[in-house]
């Protein structure tokens, strides 16, 4: 099955960020699971190269237990997060922090405005993006669904834009299609919808409408089978991804038949 | 570890140095280097990022600075998240 699956992304169809290609369009978080060993499996079984990871004081009085990055599958690409932090500093301080640990330049850049809602500071965002940008970060903003923001975090040098399709965790899907695909039109980097995810349709969804991947984390740890959902998520993504590729069918509001009008036994 | 600025050990008095690390208080040996101070605490072979007073102490550099009375000492690793 899997050879089958990598045979459907040729050369030309990977995700391209920043001058990196990466097969999988699917991007997994690694918070909330019950344990290491679920969570390794249901990153294997999702298929995705790059997995987000949060950048946190380190608890000095546990003892033994080795640390998430042993259970991450071999070759994951890091993408550290700004998780938590709610000024443009608090964000460039930890993305600093997270290059020097994870030697490389590649952050996903949140910055939170509201703790009911998680939703983004967007003009904090914008100044934080800015600065990161020019010390070498490739930035990959989670946003509001404003197409106007999107364009400013493109013009300031972001390598990706992504929208929230609903609150972070929530699992509501996709509620801002028609802002989607303005964003969509109004951007040229990739874009991919990062939040809101709630089950396998609404991957196929974002990925239907255009959107470049998808970014989840609570809609697989926390399904009753995470092994399972990652799966249906790698799936869905892929499904998606060639539904948009294939180009749908007109909507039309009578009846088409699909079978010969004529020739009907008498 | 337990050692007081006002309780010398029976061997020769040692100053002491303190410092804030993670947020809490602690009292280091004057004239310990960060990268004692990462070892002193098992440490010496993970993968953390080091910051000193806001700027961030590169691996290479932590046994060249020294710990002063006051720094504050952030100690940080990559945690599961979204």
């Amino acid at each position: 099955m899997s050879e089958r699956f990598a045979e459907a992304v040729p050369e030309a169809e990977m995700l391209t960020l920043a001058g990196r290609s990466f097969r999988s369009r699917l991007l997994v978080g690694t918070g909330k699971y019950p344990d290491f060993p679920t969570m390794r499996q249901a990153i294997e079984a999702s298929g995705a190269e790059i997995v987000t990871v949060a950048v946190r004081r380190l608890d000095l009085k546990a003892t033994g237990d080795r640390s998430l990055l042993h259970w991450l599958p071999q070759g994951s690409t890091l993408l550290p997060n700004t998780a938590g932090c709610q000024t443009a500093d608090e964000a460039i301080r930890t993305c600093r922090l997270a290059r020097e640990l994870g030697m490389s330049d590649l952050v996903k850049l949140e910055v939170i405005g509201d703790p009911r809602t998680l939703f983004p500071d967007t003009a904090e965002l914008l100044a934080a993006a800015k600065t990161l940008v020019k010390e070498g970060f490739v930035v990959l903003p989670y946003t509001t669904d404003d197409p106007v923001v999107a364009k400013r975090l493109e013009d300031v040098g972001c390598a990706a834009i992504m929208p929230l399709g609903a609150p972070i965790g929530s699992g509501l899907g996709l509620q801002n299609r028609v802002n989607l695909e303005i964003l969509l039109e109004t951007v040229k980097v990739p874009v991919l919808v990062d939040a809101g995810v709630g089950t396998a349709s609404d991957c196929a969804v974002a990925m239907e409408l255009g959107c470049a991947g998808v970014l989840l984390n609570s809609a697989i740890a926390g399904a009753r089978e995470p092994v399972r959902m990652a799966r249906a998520m790698r799936l869905a993504v892929e499904a998606g991804r060639d539904a948009f590729l294939a180009g749908r069918m007109p909507r039309r509001l009578h009846a088409s038949a699909s079978s010969p009008p004529v020739g009907l036994v008498a | 570890m337990q050692g007081r600025v006002d309780t010398p050990s029976s061997h020769a008095y040692i100053g002491r140095v303190l410092v804030r690390l993670n947020g809490e208080p602690r009292e280091v040996p004057a004239g310990w280097s960060l990268a004692r101070l990462i070892e002193d605490l098992g440490l010496a072979q993970a993968r953390l990022a080091v910051e000193r007073n806001r700027e961030i102490v590169p691996k290479a550099e932590r046994a060249l600075t020294a710990l002063c009375e006051g720094d504050v000492i952030e100690v940080v690793t990559f945690v599961g998240g979204g």
